[in-house]
């Protein structure tokens, strides 16, 4: 008995908090659409004027532009970088790998504002700042190790004899990597790009600092902000969480990430 | 040397050891060099003094901010541990599979969507003309201020803190051995007992780390304090911020950086070895 009045009110409990931490995403949605300047209660009535300022303000599709031009390459270079990382991992046993894991790892962990002045005296002083090759390079650091983690998952999954067994039908290592490992990660590669991708379109405090004039849409949310309020930001804010939701559920697709969470099975 | 013969080794090692080398290790400790330089004519210019240590170590605002910093962090670590371990607990032991793989979705989508903006909205619920205050109207309630308070900078951090926290504990409850739950409940212990005998004990580490998780990004926010919490008291980043933007003193800013990587270096030291204590 109480035990399922536990289960109900947890349930209840958990629904709650998603729908608390989804609020924000559905109310930018709602007031995005609203004819009111001001966002209060009750809604004013339905308008699409805030996308139609938004999307001909040209320095909104400028940013947009540029936001693209970085992702992308962001998202390329951190799989390929993250696989090497990973594959490094799994197959390797080298001196000081542990510090090799941890400066892989390390960078989300390390405040974006610590970053964002990190990358800023540094790239200044090799004349790297101000442009989107400064976004680039920061981006890719923090984004490699979400990539290597997800396929250090997938490479975890592989039987090890898999690639010995190409191996003794004399396949050079390179020829193994081309035919074993790659297609037996590919899916998660494909997710590692997305989700890398997502991470650097979504990336505003490391890119404010070292972006100089070039600046991405969250960037470009963060000048607006400082201004008055707008409803305008709610509509380049839908199209940011639109951009991003959906690379992260292609992504969650691909690699099937949260299906092989199962709960550990007592031995029989 | 044939393609055939070629070693992998080093470039698998070499590229991505390269790269976080260049481009993560030598920026930080870069600042650490910096925070010893000077500027002279609003230029960065090498130099060794230790002026920049000493300004900054000895203004009642950066203390001041170093303890807020602090307060606003613990608050959200220890709050977000709460909040999140009931409904770690229920998605993991009351959820179907199926149930489960879409609320572990719904908090991964978050994780990846755009903090500044999410942050943002929580601005059209907690005005003073917002929509809790809306709804509170009808009853007779004054307009409760929230926005451009600690509380709107805590619901801020909670906002950035939950999904990550949720998705921890449920990844340790996963692991726990579901027979040891079984023997407990025939062993009629309640629900309360299994939780804090049987639960909570095995779940220690993932709990901790969850916790810290929570610590190192509230303690490094800039945007909750700054569009939630009105930028009154300025917290650690606040301060990064105002002292680079404003006079180009990147040398102060510098240590005030190395004083959050410090502390933080300090704190996951702490919190991982009281996470992992008699284990293995």
């Amino acid at each position: 008995m109480i035990w399922n009045l536990i289960r109900t009110g947890g349930r209840l409990y958990t629904l709650s908090v998603i729908v608390i931490i989804l609020a924000p995403l559905i109310v930018s949605l709602i007031f995005s659409f609203n004819a009111d300047r001001f966002p209060s209660l009750p809604l004013k009535g339905f308008t699409t004027e805030w996308y139609e300022l938004t999307f001909m303000d040209p320095e909104v599709i400028a940013a947009f532009k540029r936001s693209f031009m970085v992702a992308i390459p962001v998202g390329l270079m951190s799989t390929l970088l993250g696989f090497a990382a990973a594959y490094s991992d799994y197959r390797y046993s080298f001196r000081g790998k542990s510090l090799f894991n941890l400066m892989m790892l390390l960078p989300p962990t390390i405040p974006a504002v610590i970053m964002g002045l990190a990358m800023l005296s540094y790239l200044s002083r090799i004349n790297l700042a101000g442009n989107v090759y400064a976004i680039f390079i920061s981006h890719v650091v923090t984004g490699l190790p979400f990539a290597m983690a997800l396929i250090r998952l997938r490479l975890a999954q592989m039987d090890p004899s898999l690639e010995q067994a190409a191996w003794n039908l004399r396949a050079s290592s390179v020829q193994s990597l081309f035919y074993v490992v790659i297609p037996y990660c590919m899916q998660s590669l494909f997710a590692a790009f997305l989700i890398t991708t997502a991470v650097s379109f979504d990336e505003f405090a490391v890119a404010w600092f070292v972006s100089g004039l070039e600046e991405t849409v969250p960037v470009r949310v963060l000048v607006f902000l400082q201004g008055q309020v707008s409803p305008r930001i709610n509509a380049i804010g839908t199209a940011i969480f639109a951009t991003s939701i959906l690379l992260v559920v292609l992504a969650m697709a691909f690699s099937g990430l949260g299906k092989n969470i199962k709960p550990k099975q007592a031995d029989q | 040397m044939t393609i055939k013969k070629l070693n992998l080794k080093l470039p698998m090692i070499g590229a991505p050891l390269l790269w976080q080398l260049v481009f993560f290790a030598l920026p930080l400790l870069f600042l650490l060099v910096i925070s010893f330089w000077s500027v002279q004519n609003f230029q960065l210019t090498p130099d060794f003094t230790f002026k920049n240590w000493v300004t900054m170590m000895t203004r009642d605002t950066f203390w001041s901010a170093y303890s807020y910093t602090w307060e606003l962090a613990l608050l959200a670590a220890f709050s977000a541990t709460l909040f999140a371990l009931p409904a770690a607990y229920s998605i993991t032991f009351h959820l179907s599979e199926r149930m489960r793989t879409i609320a572990i979705m719904l908090l991964v989508i978050p994780f990846f969507t755009c903090y500044l903006v999410r942050a943002y909205a929580w601005q059209i619920f907690l005005s003073d003309n917002g929509i809790i205050n809306s709804l509170l109207s009808p009853f007779g309630i004054e307009p409760l201020p929230m926005l451009n308070t600690a509380f709107g900078t805590w619901v801020g951090f909670l906002t950035m803190c939950m999904p990550l926290v949720v998705l921890i504990q449920v990844m340790g409850m996963m692991q726990i051995d579901r027979t040891l739950i079984e023997a407990s409940r025939n062993l009629s212990a309640g629900p309360w007992r299994t939780l804090y005998e049987v639960v909570i004990p095995s779940v220690k580490s993932s709990i901790v780390v969850a916790w810290l998780f929570a610590f190192i990004l509230s303690f490094g926010d800039f945007v909750s304090p700054t569009y939630l919490g009105g930028g009154a008291s300025p917290t650690l980043s606040n301060l990064i911020i105002d002292t680079v933007k404003s006079g180009q003193q990147w040398p102060r800013a510098a240590v005030v950086a190395l004083a959050m990587i410090g502390t933080l270096v300090a704190t996951s030291i702490l919190a991982v070895s009281y996470a992992y204590k008699g284990k293995k």
